[in-house]
Formats: structure tokens, C-alpha cells, sequence
């Protein structure tokens, strides 16, 4: 029984959030909006300006349910922590780990083979559906580019190389990526390279947005399992940088967000109006697109998909939870190699 | 004093997962990889049993629940479901249990630890207790017997020796498993598949073209 508990996002400025018996309830200009029973939600996230009660938090710190507070943008602030104390000997084999040159390579070619074949399954797919024969073609040369850097993967030595050939695959992934948008609108939503801080098109505004989301999730999963986010094997520590939920991230970019991304501009759910350029170039989604955006990130969680290791169907949201598990037991030596996830 | 002998008190609890899996018991008190669900699930039965009718109403018998228990010589600390204080002096506890009613040697060391500390608390004997099942909502009977008061014993020397070791015994993946509310937290089939792990491993640098 594999239960995946709601995420809440709270995006209308100025709501109230509060405790009321035991339930989440929350108010916008004292009018009742929404009541949710705790015991359905795993995580709340708060963006920008929301009011937020002492009774709810301590409730929610109580509940173990995750409180995170993102800017209107959706970056990453801060989030309530309760006193979990989490699992010092798994933290206590993370900090040898990471100091164990040869196990952190490990780590971080299977974290980026993970990443690359789940990226070259969706340029493959895309290649499959695609009627344009220029488009088809630009997108199975660029699989065949990632399959290449895969087999280079499994021959790096160090970990400067695996992120070289990581940097390279992505740039060729990225370049390939508007050959997926539909060609009527491919105008509006063309993409020259991965841009961030700030996103400069409307398809790296998206992307950006889609992948804080992913972030927090991964973050959560490697709290949950006792893991501490903050020292990673690939990404290298940096004080504010959650470096091992950026380690987990990678297998999950593409399935999880990129294709997200691609449905909801090919489905026009996205158009060119809910993304706005600011002056000098900077591009934001409008308050529209992050409703609709959060909507389709919580069902596509909600969609089931086989777990190769795990030979069972789970859904979208949990493999980060059940992924961070089988990093913990890599890390603990209950496995001997860490096993990414890959869709077929 | 040897350090060894002012270890933490151990749970009540951590034997009876003990006796039923090692590694269940190594993944609630070693790793604290606790499941949510058992949180809930033991929060909803405690007001269920609370609620549950007839409880406490024998004339002259005093019930007490979730009470504290404990024992110094074994270094035991818990909570009995429920204590009834009989009239005549005599004392029993009283286990709750999910499910039908079938005798489980690992409910019984659990009730047998709390008639130790139960004993050691109060200096008077305690001879019997109960599992109480509540789907079938019967109760079976225990006889604290010598035999099952050394199983006790040799329990909380395996457990201590379990905590202090930090490591995890290797999942069982047996019959145990499919009752195992911390079974999607130890997947016992995928890490005992070692081939097939490899296997996976080994395919991910590798490409069909």
C-alpha cells in the first residue's frame, strides 16, 4: 500500500492559514476558502505573502508535516523544521561516504547516467511522434550525441570528468528540446540554452518554476529518510545549497518536469500570455500559469508508473521518497551500487 | 561503574519487534526510520481501545491505561496498554493487538516484560495477562511462565547487543514481511535481489543501438 500523502500550495497573496480543530484552514479577506484535514497532507508550501497562524505551525511541526516557504517565484526561503532527529548513523556513513573518492564516483556517474537516459527517452520519444523529418532528425542525432557521453560515463575517472561530460550532454539535450514544441508555437516558446537567475525565455521560466517544485520534493525525500540534504556526491558543497537533493534531482529533470513542460505548452494549457518578459529580458509566470502549472505537477504525482528494482506500479510522486531510501542503503552498504530510476 | 551498565532503558516495545524480526526492530530504534503510518495507526487504536465498552466496568477492578512501567534491574521502560488491579491483590496486564486472535510468541515476551516490571514496581507476583485481539475483539490468556520470563531475559540482552552494534540485520523477506507495516521502508525483495541489482547496474551504462 503505497499512499502518497497531498502536497497543499498556498498561492493567493494575502491567505490566512491557520488551525481550526484539525484541519488547515485557510482565509482570504476573512472569507473561508479552503479546509483540509491534516491527516491528508504530507507538505505545505506557501508562496510570497502568506499569513501564516503559530497554532498551524506547531501543529504542522507536531504532524511531521513539511511547512516550506517559497517567494513569489518560487525559490526556495526556509521551512519549519520539527525535532526529528533523523538517523545519525546514516548521516555519520553520508560524511565518511563523502570523502571516499571512489564511492562518490560511483554515486555521481549513476546519478548522471540516470539523468542522461532519462533524457535520451525523451528526445526518443519525441523522435517517434515528431511529423517533421528535419525535427526527427535533430532529435535522434541528439540521443545518439547522449548515448555516446553514457558510454564515456561509464569510463570517467574523476569527477571533473563526469561533469564535463554531464555540462556537454545537457547542452546538447537543452538545444534539442525546442524540436518538441509544437511548430505553430514554437515562436513563442523558442530556448537558447538553459537560462536561470533569472530564466530568460518563456520555456526556461517554466522549466525553472517546474524545477524548484522538484526540488522541494527531493529535498523532503532525503530529510525524510535521515539523510542530510546538504552534502551531496555530485554537487559540491556550498553553505545554502541542499547539494545531495540536487544529487537526486538529476534522474528526475527530464521525466518529471521537462515532459511536464512540453504538455502544457503542446496542449496550450501554457500560452505566451502567462509568461511575461520584464525589462532587460528577465521572464516570469503570471499568477494564471502558476495555478495551472502547480494543478498538472500534483496530478502528474498522481500518475503510476512501473519501479523497475522494485518490479511494482507506484506513483510519480514517490519515487523520490523510495529513491532517497535506496541512496540511504547504498550509503549504508546494504547495496552495492545505487540503482537511478529509469523510465522505459 | 562499567559503562556498560548504565545503557538507555530499552523499549518494551523493541522486544517484541525484536522477537518478531531484527531488523524491524533495528530500523525503528537504530535507524528511527519510523513509519508514519504506525504513528497513526497506534495513535487511532489507543482512542479506539479507550472507547471500547465494558472496559473497567467489573465491580471493584481498577483499570488503568497507558501506564508507565518499567524495570531497573533489566533496564526495561514502557507502557501497558492496560493494568487491572483486582480486589484480591491480583495484577494484570493486558496487550492490545491489531488483528484476529492467534497466539504470537512475540506478543507474549512483550506481555511477559511488563509483568516483570509490573512485579518489580509493585513487589507483588503477577502470574497472568492477555493479548487482547481486537478484530476478533477476544482475549487469550498468558501464563507468565519461568521459560517465557527467561525468553524475556535473553531478548533484552540481544536487543542491547543489536543497539549497540548500529548495524542492520539483512531483511528477512520471508512470510514475516507481507504483515510488516515498515515494509516499503526495508524492501525486502528488491534488496535481497542482489542478481538483479547487479544486473540493473550494469545495464546502465549500457545501450541497445
Amino acid at each position: 500500500m503505497y499512499q502518497i500523502l497531498n502536497t497543499l500550495y498556498v498561492m493567493t497573496p494575502n491567505s490566512y492559514v491557520h488551525l481550526e480543530n484539525n484541519t488547515l484552514r485557510i482565509d482570504v479577506e476573512r472569507e473561508k476558502k479552503l479546509q483540509v484535514p491534516l491527516h491528508h497532507l504530507g507538505t505545505v508550501v506557501c508562496f510570497g505573502n502568506v499569513m501564516i497562524s503559530p497554532a498551524i505551525m506547531h501543529r504542522c511541526a507536531d504532524e511531521g508535516i513539511n511547512f516550506v516557504l517559497l517567494d513569489g517565484n518560487g525559490r526556495f526561503k526556509a521551512r519549519l523544521e520539527s525535532a526529528v532527529s533523523g538517523n545519525i548513523l546514516l548521516r555519520q556513513a553520508q560524511y565518511r561516504k563523502a570523502v571516499d573518492v571512489q564511492f562518490t564516483l560511483a554515486i555521481a556517474k549513476a546519478v548522471i547516467a540516470g539523468k542522461l537516459r532519462n533524457c535520451r527517452q525523451v528526445l526518443l520519444r519525441g523522435a517517434r511522434e515528431a511529423a517533421d523529418v528535419s525535427d526527427q532528425q535533430g532529435l535522434s542525432e541528439t540521443a545518439k550525441s547522449l548515448a555516446n557521453s553514457i558510454r564515456n560515463l561509464s569510463v570517467a575517472s574523476d569527477l571533473d570528468s563526469v561533469r564535463g561530460i554531464e555540462g556537454d550532454a545537457a547542452k546538447n539535450y537543452f538545444s534539442a528540446l525546442p524540436y518538441l514544441v509544437r511548430r505553430d508555437i514554437r515562436p513563442f516558446f523558442t530556448m537558447n540554452g538553459r537560462s536561470r537567475r533569472p530564466p530568460r525565455d518563456r520555456f526556461n521560466a517554466l522549466l525553472s518554476f517546474l524545477y524548484s517544485m522538484l526540488m522541494n520534493d527531493c529535498r523532503s525525500a532525503i530529510e525524510s529518510v535521515g539523510l542530510d540534504p546538504q552534502l551531496g556526491f555530485l554537487h559540491s558543497v556550498r553553505p545554502g545549497r541542499a547539494a545531495l537533493a540536487l544529487d537526486l534531482m538529476e534522474e528526475f529533470r527530464s521525466i518529471l518536469a521537462d515532459r511536464l513542460a512540453l504538455t502544457l505548452i503542446n496542449r496550450g494549457q501554457v500560452t505566451e500570455r502567462d509568461l511575461q518578459e520584464r525589462e532587460g529580458g528577465a521572464v516570469y509566470l503570471e499568477d494564471s500559469a502558476r495555478k495551472i502549472v502547480v494543478t498538472a505537477y500534483q496530478e502528474r504525482k498522481q500518475e503510476e508508473i512501473t519501479h523497475p528494482l522494485l518490479d511494482s506500479k507506484v506513483p510519480f510522486g514517490l519515487l523520490p521518497q523510495l529513491q532517497a531510501r535506496f541512496l540511504s542503503r547504498t550509503i549504508r552498504g546494504e547495496m552495492d551500487d545505487y540503482i537511478p530510476f529509469l523510465v522505459r | 561503574m562499567d559503562v556498560a551498565e548504565i545503557d538507555d532503558p530499552i523499549m518494551l516495545s523493541a522486544l517484541q519487534h525484536y522477537s518478531y524480526c531484527p531488523r524491524q526492530c533495528a530500523l525503528i530504534h537504530i535507524e528511527q526510520a519510523f513509519d508514519e503510518n504506525v504513528h497513526t495507526m497506534r495513535g487511532n487504536a489507543v482512542h479506539e481501545r479507550v472507547d471500547e465498552p465494558g472496559l473497567g466496568s467489573f465491580e471493584g477492578v481498577r483499570t488503568e491505561y497507558a501506564l508507565p512501567v518499567w524495570s531497573e534491574k533489566l533496564g526495561l521502560i514502557g507502557k501497558c496498554d492496560v493494568v487491572e488491579f483486582y480486589p484480591d491483590g491480583r495484577i494484570y496486564p493486558v496487550e492490545y493487538k491489531h488483528g484476529k486472535k492467534r497466539a504470537k510468541a512475540h506478543d507474549d515476551i512483550q506481555l511477559a516484560a511488563q509483568a516483570i516490571c509490573l512485579e518489580e514496581m509493585t513487589g507483588k507476583a503477577v502470574m497472568h495477562g492477555a493479548i487482547y485481539h481486537h478484530s476478533s475483539r477476544r482475549r487469550r490468556e498468558v501464563a507468565i511462565t519461568t521459560s517465557l520470563r527467561q525468553q524475556v531475559e535473553e531478548t533484552v540482552k540481544a536487543v542491547r547487543a543489536l543497539l549497540a552494534s548500529g548495524k542492520l540485520p539483512p531483511p528477512v523477506n520471508d512470510a514475516r514481511c507481507k504483515e510488516c507495516s515498515l515494509k516499503e521502508i526495508c524492501q525486502p525483495e528488491a534488496l535481497t535481489n542482489k542478481a538483479r541489482q547487479r544486473k540493473m547496474h550494469v545495464e546502465l551504462f549500457e545501450l541497445d543501438q
